[in-house]
C-alpha cells in the first residue's frame, strides 16, 4: 500500500474495493421484497383489504345473517334501508330489514350477500379457467416452434371476434340445452363461466408466449436440457415459475373483467334465471323503479364498482411490486 | 408500405370468411323456430312453403353460400343503384329480416346515424379530454393533479356503464330535471332551440361512454409520455435552449402520440360493441339496440349480418392501426 518501512504489527489491509465484507444483513427472500414494495402502494393495500372483506362477507355472511334471500314476505314489501330514517322519519324502515326489501318483500341484505356470492363465484371461476387456457396456449406456442404459427393465428382470430355480441349470441343459443342438463342455475353458471373464459384468454396467451420465447433461450434452460430434463419438466420447473408474475397481473385484470361481463349479461337480461340474485341482476331489476327506490340501484352498483375498483388497484400494485425494475426505488 | 397494406387486406378476407362461417354455424344451432308463431291450423305443406320462402329449405352450407352472395354481391349492387340511379338489382333476393320482412341492410342504414352521432361524439370528447390530461399528469408525475387523474381513471375503468347510466339518470333527470332520460331519435335539428334539445339529450349517453374511453386513453397517453420524457432527444432539445412549452408540446407529445393513435384506432370497433349497453340504458335505437332486439326476437339474418359487421369493423381497424403505426413512425419498417 504505502512505502512505509517501519513494520507494524497490524495485519496488511486490502484496498477498499478488494475487501471481503460480511454481508451486514442476511439475504432477503424475493417474496419479502415484493411484499414491501406492494405495501407502499396505498391503493393496492386498500384493494387487497376490500377484496378480502367482500370475499369473507359473501362466504361467511349467510351464517351470520340467516335470512333466506328467496323468502317472499309480501306484507313487509318495499322497506327502505335503515339509514333513510335519518332524514325521512315517515319512510318504511325496520331493524329487521337493514337494507330494506324489494317489491316482493325479499330481504335486500340477504340478496346482496347471495348475489355477491354468485358474482364472485362466476368471476373467480371464469378468471381461473381463462388463465388456464391462456397460459397453456401461451406456453405451448412459445415453447414448441411448430405449433407457434397456428396457435398465434388462432389467438389473432379470437381477438378479432366481436366479444359482447358473440357472448350475447352464445348465451341465448345454448341456454335451453344446458339448463335441461344441469338445472337452471348450474347450467347458466357453466355457460357464463365458459363463455367468459373462451372470450378472454387471448391477452394472457400473448404475454406468456412473449416471456416464454425470451426465457427458453436462457442458459439455465439449456443447462436443464443438457442434463436430460424432459420437456414437460422444463416447462413445469423452469419456465412456469418465471412467468408467474405476468400471469398474476393478468389474473387480477381478468377477475375484474369477468365480474363486469357477468353483470353486463345479467343487466341485458340474458344472465341467471330471474329468482337467482346476482349484483347485475338486482341492478337491472331495480332500474325501472329507481325514482322511488334509488338504493336498490345504488347498493348493487356500488358493490360491483368497489369490487372491480379494488381488484384493479390490486393488479396495479402487483404489477409495480413484481417488476424488478421498479422494486426497491 | 403499399405492398404490406395489400397483403394484409388480402389476408383479412379468409379471416372474415372464417368468422362469418363460425357465426353462421353457431346460429344454425339456435333452438328457436321462426314458424313458432304461425297458428296450428295452417296445414304442414303451407308451413313448408313459408319456411322455404324464408330461405330455410336448403341445407346449411347452401344457405351460407346464399348469404355470402347476398351480402357481398347483391348488397353492393343495391348501393350502386341507390347512388347512381342505375337498375341492376331488379327483383334480386336481398338479406331479409324475419321480424320486419324488409331488407336487413335498409334497417341497419336507418339505425347507423343514431349510433354514429352518440358514439362518435363520445369518442371525440374523450380524445379531447384524455390527451391533455395524460400529457399534464405525466409532465407533473406524482403531483396532486396526477394522483387525482389516476384515481379518476381507475374509477372510469371500474364503474360499468350500466351503473353510471342509471346513476346519471337519477341525478340529472329525476332529481334535477336538467336532461331527458330517453334519447329521442325522431328529433330533427332545424333551429337553435331544437339544437339545444338535441344537445341536452346527447349529454348523458355521451358522458357515460366518454368516461370509459377517457380512462383508457389518458392512461396510455400518460405511460407513453413517461417513456419519452426521459429520452436523450428531450435533453438535447432543452440543451439547445428551446422553451419548455415547445419541448413538451412539439417534441415529446408528437412522439408520444404514435402509440396512442393506434390505440384510438383499435378502440373504434370496441366502442360499437360497448355502446350496446349504453344504447340500452338511454333507449337510443342504434345498432347495438337493434342487435339486442333481433337476438331476443330470434331474427337470425339480422343477428348474423350485424355480428358480421362488427367483425368487419374489428378486422378493418386492426389493419388501420397497423398501417397508421407504420406511417407515423419512420422507425417501423414492414417490408
Amino acid at each position: 500500500m504505502t512505502d512505509n518501512t517501519t513494520p507494524s504489527d497490524e495485519p496488511l489491509q486490502a484496498i477498499e474495493a478488494l475487501q471481503d465484507k460480511e454481508p451486514s444483513k442476511p439475504p432477503r427472500a424475493r417474496s419479502k421484497d415484493v411484499w414491501d414494495q406492494f405495501r407502499k402502494h396505498k391503493g393496492a393495500m386498500f384493494g387487497l383489504g376490500f377484496l378480502i372483506f367482500i370475499t369473507l362477507a359473501v362466504l361467511i355472511g349467510p351464517w351470520l345473517y340467516q335470512v333466506d334471500p328467496q323468502k317472499i314476505d309480501i306484507r313487509n314489501k318495499d322497506f327502505r334501508p335503515i339509514y333513510v330514517a335519518l332524514w325521512d322519519s315517515d319512510a318504511r324502515t325496520g331493524w329487521n330489514k337493514p337494507f330494506g326489501s324489494d317489491q316482493l318483500g325479499r330481504d335486500q341484505l340477504a340478496q346482496m350477500i347471495a348475489g355477491g356470492r354468485a358474482s364472485m363465484a362466476v368471476g373467480w371461476a371464469a378468471m381461473i379457467l381463462s388463465l388456464v387456457i391462456g397460459t397453456a396456449v401461451g406456453v405451448i406456442a412459445g415453447y414448441f416452434k411448430r405449433l407457434d404459427g397456428f396457435l398465434m393465428r388462432m389467438t389473432d382470430l379470437f381477438l378479432s371476434l366481436p366479444i359482447l355480441p358473440l357472448l350475447l349470441l352464445a348465451v341465448t343459443l345454448f341456454r335451453q340445452p344446458l339448463r335441461a342438463n344441469f338445472g337452471p342455475e348450474g347450467g347458466m353458471f357453466i355457460l357464463i363461466v365458459t363463455m367468459i373464459a373462451i372470450t378472454s384468454w387471448m391477452p394472457t396467451a400473448r404475454i406468456v408466449r412473449g416471456d416464454i420465447l425470451a426465457i427458453k433461450e436462457r442458459e439455465f434452460v439449456l443447462a436443464a436440457r443438457s442434463i436430460g430434463t424432459t420437456q414437460f419438466k422444463i416447462i413445469r420447473r423452469h419456465l412456469l415459475p418465471n412467468v408467474l408474475s405476468p400471469i398474476m397481473v393478468s389474473a387480477a385484470l381478468g377477475l375484474a373483467t369477468a365480474i363486469i361481463t357477468e353483470s353486463a349479461l345479467s343487466f341485458l337480461g340474458v344472465g341467471f334465471p330471474s329468482d337467482f340474485p346476482t349484483w347485475g341482476k338486482m341492478l337491472a331489476d331495480a332500474v325501472v323503479r329507481m325514482e322511488e327506490f334509488p338504493e336498490r340501484v345504488l347498493l348493487p352498483g356500488i358493490a360491483i364498482s368497489l369490487t372491480v375498483l379494488s381488484v384493479n388497484y390490486l393488479g396495479d400494485g402487483l404489477r409495480d411490486a413484481l417488476d424488478p425494475r421498479i422494486r426497491g426505488r | 408500405m403499399l405492398s404490406y397494406a395489400t397483403r394484409r387486406l388480402v389476408l383479412s378476407i379468409p379471416t372474415l370468411l372464417f368468422i362469418s362461417f363460425v357465426i353462421f354455424m353457431l346460429l344454425q344451432l339456435a333452438p328457436g323456430d321462426p314458424m313458432a308463431q304461425v297458428p296450428l291450423t295452417v296445414p304442414p305443406e303451407v308451413k313448408q312453403k313459408m319456411r322455404e320462402a324464408l330461405g330455410l329449405g336448403e341445407p346449411p352450407l347452401v344457405q351460407y353460400w346464399k348469404w355470402l352472395v347476398q351480402v357481398f354481391w347483391t348488397e353492393p349492387k343495391v348501393f350502386i343503384d341507390w347512388a347512381f340511379g342505375t337498375n341492376m338489382t331488379e327483383g334480386a333476393q336481398r338479406v331479409i329480416s324475419w321480424q320486419t320482412r324488409s331488407p336487413v341492410m335498409d334497417i341497419i342504414i336507418q339505425r347507423i346515424p343514431q349510433t354514429l352521432w352518440v358514439v362518435g361524439t363520445a369518442y371525440i370528447v374523450a380524445i379531447l379530454i384524455a390527451i391533455p390530461v395524460g400529457v399534464y399528469s405525466a409532465y407533473r408525475q406524482y403531483s396532486v393533479f396526477d394522483q387525482a387523474g389516476t384515481f379518476v381513471t381507475m374509477i372510469g375503468f371500474s364503474i360499468p356503464p350500466f351503473f353510471t347510466g342509471p346513476l346519471l339518470i337519477v341525478i340529472f333527470s329525476v332529481q334535477l330535471g336538467w336532461f331527458p332520460s330517453i334519447y329521442d331519435t325522431t328529433h330533427v335539428v332545424t333551429d337553435w332551440a331544437s339544437f339545444k334539445v338535441q344537445l341536452s339529450q346527447m349529454i348523458m349517453p355521451v358522458m357515460v361512454l366518454a368516461l370509459q374511453i377517457t380512462a383508457q386513453l389518458s392512461r396510455y397517453m400518460r405511460a407513453s409520455m413517461l417513456d419519452n420524457l426521459n429520452q436523450d432527444y428531450v435533453r438535447t432539445a432543452r440543451a439547445k435552449g428551446l422553451s419548455e412549452a415547445i419541448v413538451v408540446n412539439v417534441h415529446v407529445v408528437r412522439n408520444s402520440l404514435i402509440p396512442v393513435v393506434t390505440v384510438i384506432a383499435l378502440g373504434v370497433p370496441a366502442i360499437f360493441g360497448g355502446a350496446i349497453i349504453t344504447e340500452q340504458v338511454f333507449k337510443v335505437n342504434g345498432i347495438g339496440q337493434l342487435l339486442i332486439t333481433a337476438l331476443f326476437a330470434n331474427d337470425l339474418p339480422m343477428v348474423m349480418t350485424l355480428t358480421f359487421i362488427f367483425a368487419v369493423l374489428i378486422v378493418l381497424f386492426n389493419l388501420v392501426a397497423d398501417i397508421l403505426y407504420g406511417l407515423l413512425d419512420p422507425r417501423i419498417r414492414y417490408d
